[in-house]
């Protein structure tokens, strides 16, 4: 079982008057790209936070890659997300102080056992040539476009060769011609690393390319 | 945890600006309450140690701190005068040893000190080039009157005029250097010593002029009559000590009375010491014995609780300073809490979050300590003696 299984999820926020969420079933199968559209505040980025290991359901379970998420510590959790998971957000949160190619190594940095590899520069290159932007692993993030910080973004989210690819609305800052760019790079990122694709948008242009696309309101039960 | 040191590294890097103003206004408020301890305690030293080596001075009853700032750094333009005699009656008593001190004049700035031989010795100053001064009208030099105006043996140079206007007033003399003394690091350096008689020669209480008892000096008589000869306007006056005219120097009245600044009293022991000041501890003597060391020590008193105050300032200024440097980064974690979020969302933990925070803090600390250590070490080995110099002590 490596793909995702999702059962009897409920969820709250502490703090958000009244807020929960119940997602009775989801299944998504290893290597399948989704799409998952749905009015805003419905849960869907929180979905993707449950599915991520950043947030914790209140009951339910959560398989993701053959791991048992809602059995795991922080700990482990947090070592999922470094190993198991690539985000990319509507924001880019690429680190201004940080070069192009360092930006692409931050699961590393992060990592405590994350350890010096010669292969590291190698996989930067290799990364940065895959979406045509080899020559800008000395920038820095302030010297891009915003379309070629998005796809530094989607460099670093595959950094670590992740089991899930998550994409929280990666195109709602870009012009048409790059947000069918992005979109075309995380398929073929994900198809070419054999990773689940999960992706929030509220682009439906943008949705032939995906396998499946998940009404978001159809997923829940608002019972 | 080295990524967090790295990212802590290049965040402070890519904000430079940012942060060398906050490097600079730690370090300055660790550096200022240090520099002004170290400023007064070197400066102290610096002053106590010339004081402590002089056991006594004995001056015109007056200004306590004048007589001895004078006597020891030469400071004063017109010093407060004693007679000779005071040296005699010194020396006289059996109890000590006395050393004459005549500070008035100058040359090009540098004090002239009119003294005797066992000046040196005192001092123990030793030569550095040529001979101590022997004759009337030699001078000695310190080392930085004879680096900066560029004279040694053979060289001469010229008291300074006291007014260019008075007629009547000290006119200069052209005086030949014998000998360079070797660098002491002491006032002695910026010094001219010569003889006291030659101080005196300077002042015009003794001088040279042809000899009128000699034929060829008729035209400047205005009569001879019964021994005793007038010149005229005519005479001749010497502005010179040569091996030819030395001859004809010479002073008119009882020399016991001729002026000095000072007198340095060398006693052999603590108890000769004591009864010689209690000699001159009355008044009718007009004059004051001094213990150098004692009244620096009053002066330095005054500095430390000037000191004190300071540092109490600059402790407020600190506290405010922590306390803008805490609200900067406050601020700053604010602003970058997206950054921190994406981080975690990422993977990493609230540990390596705060690690990231405190290396930034730690290496502008460590980069603050070091700069506080170079600026402290640069005001230890220069800042004392250039402030030494601005009240020229």
């Amino acid at each position: 079982m490596s793909g995702i299984q999702i059962s009897n999820l409920k969820f709250s926020y502490a703090s958000a008057g009244g807020f929960h969420m119940h997602i009775p079933r989801l299944d998504i199968a290893a290597g399948e790209c989704v799409a998952i559209v749905g009015p805003s505040g419905s849960g869907k980025t929180t979905l993707l936070n449950l599915v991520a290991g950043t947030f914790v359901a209140r009951s339910g379970e959560i398989d993701v890659a053959g791991q048992r998420l809602h059995n795991m510590t922080e700990g482990a959790r947090r070592r999922f997300r470094i190993d198991q998971v690539g985000q990319v957000f509507q924001a880019f949160e690429l680190l201004e102080y940080l070069s192009v190619a360092e930006n692409i190594l931050l699961p590393r940095l992060i990592d405590p056992d994350g350890r010096k590899s010669s292969d590291a520069q190698q996989r930067i290159q290799s990364l940065l040539a895959s979406v045509g932007l080899q020559d800008k692993a000395d920038k820095m993030p302030g010297e891009l476009s915003h379309g070629e910080r998005q796809r530094v973004a989607v460099c670093r989210a595959m950094f670590n060769r992740p089991a899930l690819l998550l994409a929280d609305e990666p195109t709602g800052n870009l012009d048409q011609d790059n947000k069918q760019k992005v979109v075309e790079l995380l398929i073929s990122q994900a198809r070419q690393h054999d990773s689940m694709l999960m992706m929030v948008t509220h682009d439906h242009s943008m949705l032939d390319a995906f396998e499946r696309v998940i009404d978001f309101a159809e997923l829940v039960d608002s019972k | 945890m080295t990524g967090a040191f790295f990212l802590g590294w290049r965040y402070l890097r890519y904000h430079r600006l940012k942060s060398l103003v906050l490097l600079a206004s730690v370090s300055l408020m660790m550096f200022l309450p240090t520099a002004t301890r170290l400023l007064v305690a070197d400066s102290a030293t610096a002053l106590t140690a010339r004081a402590q080596a002089t056991p006594l001075l004995l001056g015109e009853r007056g200004g306590e701190l004048e007589l001895v700032l004078n006597s020891l750094y030469f400071h004063a333009e017109q010093p407060p005068q004693l007679p000779y005699s005071a040296l005699d009656d010194v020396e006289d008593s059996g109890l000590a040893d006395g050393i004459p001190l005549y500070t008035r004049f100058r040359s090009r700035g540098a004090p002239i000190v009119g003294t005797s031989l066992d000046y040196f010795e005192f001092r123990n100053l030793q030569l550095a080039d040529g001979r101590m001064m022997g004759l009337l009208g030699e001078a000695v030099v310190g080392a930085n009157v004879a680096s900066e105006q560029g004279i040694g043996p053979g060289n001469n140079l010229v008291s300074s005029p006291e007014t260019v206007f008075d007629l009547a007033g000290v006119y200069p003399l052209k005086m030949r250097v014998v000998g360079v003394l070797a660098r002491s690091g002491s006032p002695d350096d910026d010094a001219v010593f010569v003889d006291v008689r030659t101080a005196w020669v300077i002042q015009g209480l003794g001088h040279g002029h042809e000899d009128l008892a000699q034929g060829k000096s008729s035209g400047s008589v205005l009569s001879r009559a019964q021994g005793t000869i007038t010149a005229n306007a005519a005479l001749k006056q010497f502005n010179e000590i040569t091996a030819e005219n030395i001859r004809d120097f010479h002073f008119h009245g009882d020399t016991s009375g001729f002026p000095l600044s000072a007198v340095i009293i060398v006693p052999p022991d603590d108890k000769s010491a004591t009864l010689l000041r209690g000699r001159y501890q009355n008044h009718e003597s007009g004059y004051q014995v001094l213990v150098p060391g004692e009244v620096l020590d009053g002066l330095l008193e005054t500095v430390f609780t000037i000191q004190n105050y300071i540092i109490l300032g600059l402790m407020m200024l600190s506290l405010a300073t922590i306390a803008v440097v805490t609200l900067v980064f406050l601020l700053s974690q604010q602003l970058r809490r997206g950054e921190f979020m994406t981080l975690k969302r990422m993977g990493a933990s609230r540990g390596f979050v705060a690690t990231l925070i405190a290396s930034e803090i730690g290496f502008v600390l460590l980069g603050s300590l070091v700069m506080t250590a170079i600026l402290s070490w640069v005001t230890r080995h220069y800042a004392t003696e250039f402030l030494l110099s601005l009240v020229a002590l």
